[in-house]
C-alpha cells in the first residue's frame, strides 16, 4: 500500500499521542445483556489498548457473527463486522495486504469452531499476524440458547432436550494441533490476567490465538464459576508462569506417560514438578498442558501455553512480491508482458 | 515434387490419449500459424481426469483450429482434417469429419487389444469403413523411434516425442515455418537439453517425412489475413482475463490482491497471476471459496483491487460474502468461469447456465454489476470495464466468462499503452458531515450525488476510523440502524446505485436496416452467432445481431432497439436464462429462445440454420 496510499501521518487529522481507555470508546451504546462477561473484557480492551502505542486508525478489529461479534461496534478504531465464521478470512486478506495495521479478530466458540473452523485452523497454520480472541461461552447466545461446539456432552438446550450427542471440541488442543505459534487461556473476570495475555499476544509476531472464558448469565450462566469462586478456584485454576514450576493449591503438575498429571505436591520430589517453558518447540507440551482439563474444568490452566517463533505468512507473501517488484515501472512492465512470447506485426 | 495448393481456410483437430500430448500439439500449431497471419480460432477438448485409463474413449483429448486468410469467428464446426494418435481418437473424432477429409492415423497403436477396448470388431485401416475419407496410415510412434535411434534417449522418451514428428508432418503439410517450435522446446526442456534435441529432431523427422514420403503428393498454403495494422499476438480467455486485472491495478495505481482456490476452468487465471508479482500483485491460495472472497474482501477494505476467480460451484459457496460486499459497498471483482452445472456437472465442459445465479444468487436484496467477455481477448477489456464500474461505485461486480473462452485462443491486436483508461481512486481523507451537536464527522454512508457510491476511507486514515458491518447501517452515518423506513431506504439505494451504473449503448449491426429479426446474445456465443449472421447476409436473408457484453445494468437504450424488431433470438447455452431477463424487463418483446446445454459451443451451421427458421417460419 505505500506506493499509493500517503503515510498516515502526513494528513491534517492526527490523532492524540497519549491515548487513554475512553479514546477507545465509540459513540455506540454498548447492547449485550447486564452481567454478559463481554462488558468486562470490552473494558479490558478498551484500557489495554493505549499500551500498543498505536494510533486508532492504525488498529483494526473484524469479527463474525454472535454476541461477542457486536465488539468491534463499541471500538474506536477500525471495524468490520462481518459474516459467520469468516472474521480470520477476510482479517487474513487485510493483514497480508496492510503490515502497517494491528490487526485483531473477535469470535466465539460458534462463530470459530464451528461455521468458521476451517478459516481458524488455517490461519494458525499459516501464522497470519493476527490476534484471535475467542470468547468461549460454551453455548449459542445470539440465537437464544442451542449447545455450542465446546458444550459439553448431555447439555440439555432448546435443540438438545434430552442432552447434547456431540463431543465437544477443547480449543487450545485444535489450536496447538494447527501449529499455531501462540496460545493462551484466561478468564473474562480478570483484568489483571487478561491485559497480560492480550499485552504478550500483541507483541506475538504471527497468529496469536486466545481463549477467553466468558460467562453467558442468560443462557450458560456460572459455566465458568468453578475457575472464579473463591472457595474452589485454588483447586481448579492453574496459572501458569513462564519459568515457573506449575503448582497450584497444594498440587502440583508432574510428566506422566505421554502427558502430564496433576498430583498432591506432598507426594511429589520438586525436582519432578514440570517447569512451565512457552518456548518448547514440540508442541506435544502444549497439548498436554491443554488436556488437563476438560469440560469439568477440574484442573485448569490459565496463561500463555505457548510462545514460538516461526516465519509469519503475511510477512512472507510480502516478502515475495516486494522481490518481483522493487525497482518495476509497472506501465513499462505491462507493454512488456503483452508483448511477450510470439508475437508478429500486421502492416 | 510436391504440389502447393491454395486454400483460404483449414480446421484441423489434433487427437489423442490424454497422455500424448494433443494439448502442446495443438499450441505449438497454433503458435505457428499465428506467426504466419492467419486469422485463427482454437478449441481445446479434454477430459476432466488427468489420465483417463490409456486408449479409451473417455480418455481422449484433443485441439481444434481454425485458420483463414480472413478474419473468422469461431473454431470451426466441422474438421477437414483430424490426426489421430490412436483408434480410441479415430472412433471419437470421426463423427465430426467432413465427408471427404483427411486424415492421418497413428497405426503402431492400432493393436487388436487397442481396437477391442474401443469396441472396433475389425481394423478400420483395413475394411471399407473409411473409404469417404482421405486417410494416411503413417507409424509415427515407430518412425520417431527410428529418427531418434542416435539419441541418448530412453526407447520410452523416444516415443514420447511422437506428437512432435506428427507436428512436424501437420506443418509440413501446410506449411508452417518450425523455428519457434524448436525455440520453444529448448525452453521447456532447458534442464534436460537430450530431451529438447529429441523433440526437436521428431519435429524435423516429421516435416522430412511429408516431403520425402509419396503419400503427401500435396501440401497446403493458407495465406495471411488482412487484419488491422498493429501487433499481435495469439491469446487465451484465461490469460487474457489475468492480464486485464494486472493491467487494471496498473491503471488504478492500487496492488491487485487475488483470494482464489483451485477449480477448473478458472485455475489458470490463478497460475497466471501468481506470476506477475512484480506488478504488486499478491496472490492467496485460499483454504476454500470462501476464505477467497473473503480475503480479497479484507483486502479491498484496505485499498487494494479485492480479485476472486472460480467457477459455478465455487461462487455459489461465495455468494454470503458478495452480499456482505454489497452491504458494505466496497469495491470487488468476482470471476465466474462457467462450466456445465449442476454440481461438479461436466467440468471441462462450457456453459452459460450461471447468469441467474449472477443476478439472482444472493439472499435479501442484492444487485451487483455483472458483464461478460465476448471473445477470449475481450476478457482483457471486460476486466478493466469491470474494475472502471466497481472502483467507481463500490461494488462487487461479477465477470461471466466460460470454458469456451477461458481455454480457446484468438489473434489480440495489442492495445498501445495510452489505450490503458485513467482508473485512479481518492480515497476518502477528511471529515465530510457534521454531527447532531455540530462536531466534524465522517460519514462513511454519504453517497456522492452522481454515482451513489459511498466514500472508501481506508485504515490507517487519521480521524476516519469507522466500523462497518452486515447489519443494516443508517444512511449517511453508517450506525447500526432498525429502523423500517430506513432499510427501505438503503434496499431502494443499493439497487438505484446499480441501476445507473454507466454503461455503452448496445450497438445493433443491421447492414441493410431492412431486417424483422435481431438475434441477440451475451458472452462467448458471439463468435458462433456472428458466423451465422454472415452466412444469412451471403445467402441474402436479412438479420440484425446486437451482443450483450452488459447484462446489469443492460445498456439505456437496450429496450429501443429489442422495439425495433418483430422478434428477437436469444441463442444461449442454458435453458434460457437471457431470455428470462429480458421478458421480464421488456414485456412487449417477442423473444424466441435457441437453447442447448452439451458442454459444448454452438456450431454456427445449426445457429445459422434456427435463425432462417426463425427468419422464414416465425
Amino acid at each position: 500500500m505505500a506506493d499509493t496510499v500517503k503515510a498516515a501521518g502526513s494528513v491534517a487529522l492526527d490523532a492524540p499521542k497519549k491515548l487513554k481507555a475512553k479514546d477507545f470508546k465509540s459513540s455506540q451504546e454498548v447492547r449485550w445483556c447486564p452481567g454478559c462477561g463481554d462488558y468486562a473484557i470490552l473494558a479490558a480492551v478498551q484500557s489495554f489498548l493505549p499500551e500498543l502505542g498505536l494510533e486508532r486508525e492504525k488498529i483494526a478489529f473484524i469479527s463474525g457473527i454472535g454476541c461477542s461479534s457486536r465488539f468491534p461496534y463499541y471500538l474506536n478504531t477500525y471495524g468490520i463486522h462481518s459474516i459467520h465464521g469468516r472474521a480470520p478470512a477476510i482479517a487474513t486478506g487485510l493483514a497480508v495486504s496492510r503490515p502497517d495495521l494491528s490487526v485483531w479478530v473477535v469470535t466465539g466458540d460458534g462463530d470459530a469452531l464451528s461455521i468458521g473452523g476451517n478459516h481458524l485452523i488455517h490461519a494458525l497454520r499459516r501464522n497470519v499476524n493476527l490476534k484471535i480472541l475467542l470468547f468461549n461461552n460454551r453455548i449459542y447466545g445470539l440465537t437464544k440458547g442451542q449447545y455450542s461446539p465446546t458444550s459439553g456432552s448431555g447439555t440439555l438446550t432448546k435443540s438438545s432436550p434430552m442432552g447434547s450427542i456431540d463431543a465437544p471440541f477443547n480449543p487450545l488442543s485444535l489450536a496447538l494441533g494447527s501449529e499455531a505459534t501462540f496460545v493462551a487461556r484466561t478468564l473474562d473476570s480478570d483484568r489483571a490476567h487478561l491485559q497480560s495475555v492480550l499485552r504478550a499476544a500483541a507483541e506475538h509476531e504471527g497468529s496469536a490465538f486466545v481463549e477467553i472464558y466468558q460467562n453467558c448469565p442468560i443462557f450458560n450462566d456460572g459455566a465458568f464459576e468453578v475457575l472464579k469462586n473463591p472457595e474452589t478456584r485454588d483447586e481448579s485454576l492453574i496459572r501458569l508462569q513462564d519459568g515457573e514450576p506449575i503448582a497450584f493449591g497444594d498440587k502440583v503438575v508432574v510428566q506422566s506417560g505421554y502427558g502430564l498429571q496433576v498430583k498432591d505436591a506432598s507426594e511429589v520430589d520438586a525436582a519432578d514438578v514440570v517447569v512451565h517453558k512457552t518456548d518448547v518447540d514440540d508442541p506435544a507440551y502444549g497439548f498436554a498442558l491443554s488436556r488437563l482439563s476438560g469440560v469439568a474444568l477440574d484442573h485448569t490452566p490459565i496463561g500463555v501455553f505457548r510462545n514460538v517463533k516461526r516465519p509469519t505468512y503475511d510477512h512472507g507473501v510480502r516478502t515475495q512480491v516486494d522481490e518481483a517488484a522493487t525497482g518495476v515501472d509497472r506501465k513499462e512492465a505491462l507493454d512488456r508482458l503483452l508483448a511477450s512470447g510470439d508475437t508478429w506485426t500486421v502492416l | 515434387m510436391n504440389t502447393v495448393r491454395q486454400l483460404d481456410r483449414v480446421v484441423i483437430r489434433f487427437a489423442g490419449d490424454s497422455g500424448d500430448g494433443m494439448q502442446l500439439t495443438g499450441d505449438r500449431f497454433t503458435a505457428e500459424t499465428a506467426k504466419l497471419g492467419n486469422d485463427l480460432s482454437t478449441l481445446p477438448n479434454y477430459p476432466a481426469e488427468i489420465r483417463a485409463p490409456a486408449g479409451t474413449l473417455p480418455g481422449v483429448s484433443s485441439f481444434q483450429i481454425h485458420f483463414a486468410d480472413t478474419d473468422i469467428l469461431t473454431p470451426g464446426d466441422q474438421p477437414e482434417v483430424l490426426i489421430a494418435m490412436n483408434p480410441a481418437a479415430l472412433k471419437a473424432n470421426l463423427g465430426d469429419l467432413k465427408s471427404g477429409g483427411t486424415i492421418v492415423v497413428n497405426t503402431d497403436e492400432f493393436t487388436k487389444r487397442n481396437l477391442t477396448k474401443v469396441g472396433y470388431a475389425a481394423n478400420p485401416l483395413e475394411d471399407d469403413s473409411l473409404d469417404d475419407y482421405q486417410v494416411h496410415p503413417v507409424a509415427l510412434a515407430s518412425l520417431t523411434i527410428a529418427a531418434l535411434a542416435e539419441h541418448e534417449v530412453s526407447k520410452k522418451d523416444a516415443e514420447r516425442s511422437k506428437n512432435m514428428f506428427a507436428l512436424g508432418l501437420v506443418s509440413w503439410m501446410y506449411s508452417r515455418p518450425t523455428e519457434a517450435t524448436e525455440e520453444f522446446l529448448r525452453g521447456k526442456f532447458k534442464s534436460k537439453p537430450a530431451i529438447a534435441e529429441a523433440n526437436i529432431a521428431a519435429l524435423k523427422a516429421g516435416w522430412n517425412y511429408g516431403e520425402t514420403a509419396e503419400a503427401f503428393a500435396v501440401r497446403f498454403e493458407v495465406p495471411p489475413a488482412k487484419l488491422k495494422a498493429g501487433n499481435y499476438r495469439n491469446i487465451t480467455g484465461n490469460t487474457a482475463l489475468a492480464w486485464g486485472i494486472t493491467a487494471a491495478g496498473v491503471a488504478s495505481g492500487l496492488p491487485v490482491f487475488l483470494g482464489a482456490y483451485p477449480i477448473t476452468p478458472a485455475s489458470d487465471i490463478l497460475h497466471e497471476l501468481s506470476k506477475h508479482k512484480r506488478f504488486g500483485v499478491t496472490t492467496v491460495q485460499a483454504e476454500d471459496e470462501i476464505a477467497a472472497v473473503g480475503a480479497a474482501l479484507g483486502a479491498s477494505w484496505g485499498g487494494s483491487l479485492g480479485v476472486t476467480t472460480s467457477s459455478g460451484p465455487g461462487i455459489a459457496l461465495k455468494s454470503e460474502t458478495i452480499s456482505l460486499a454489497v452491504s458494505l459497498e466496497l469495491p470487488l471483482l468476482v470471476v465466474d468461469v462457467q462450466r456445465a452445472g449442476p454440481s461438479t456437472g461436466l467440468p471441462t465442459k462450457t456453459e452459460q447456465a450461471d447468469l441467474l445465479m449472477a443476478m439472482f444468487g444472493r439472499h435479501g436484496e442484492a444487485p451487483i454489476a455483472i458483464l461478460a467477455p465476448q471473445s477470449p481477448s475481450d476478457c482483457f477489456d471486460i476486466m478493466l470495464e469491470a474494475a472502471r464500474i466497481a472502483l467507481n461505485y463500490r461494488t462487487p461486480v461479477m465477470v461471466l466468462s466460460d470454458g469456451y473462452i477461458a481455454n480457446g485462443a484468438e489473434p489480440w491486436r495489442l492495445p498501445e499503452p495510452a489505450d490503458l483508461p485513467d482508473l485512479s481512486v481518492e480515497f476518502a481523507t477528511e471529515f465530510n458531515g457534521v454531527d447532531k451537536a455540530g462536531e466534524p464527522v465522517f460519514l462513511p454512508y454519504l453517497r456522492d450525488p452522481e454515482t451513489l457510491a459511498r466514500p472508501w476511507a481506508l485504515p490507517g486514515t487519521p480521524g476516519l476510523q469507522h466500523r462497518i458491518g452486515g447489519i443494516e447501517k443508517a444512511d449517511g452515518t453508517g450506525d447500526i440502524s432498525y429502523d423500517p423506513e430506513n432499510h427501505d431506504h438503503m434496499v431502494r439505494t443499493r439497487a438505484a446505485k446499480i441501476a445507473g451504473v454507466e454503461v455503452p449503448d448496445l450497438e445493433v449491426d443491421d447492414p441493410a436496416g431492412d431486417a424483422e429479426v435481431l438475434v441477440l446474445g451475451w458472452g462467448s456465443t458471439w463468435g458462433p452467432i456472428g458466423a451465422a449472421v454472415r452466412g444469412l447476409r451471403d445467402k441474402g436473408v436479412p438479420i440484425a445481431r446486437a451482443h450483450l457484453r452488459y447484462l446489469n445494468p443492460m445498456p439505456k437504450n437496450t429496450a429501443e432497439i429489442l422495439a425495433r424488431y418483430e422478434r428477437v433470438v436469444v441463442p444461449e447455452m442454458n435453458l434460457g436464462q437471457l431470455a428470462l431477463l429480458l421478458r421480464g424487463a421488456f414485456p412487449g418483446t417477442d423473444v424466441v429462445g435457441y437453447n442447448k446445454v452439451r458442454g459444448l459451443p454452438f456450431t454456427s451451421n445449426e445457429l445459422q440454420d434456427a435463425l432462417e427458421e426463425v427468419i422464414k417460419n416465425g
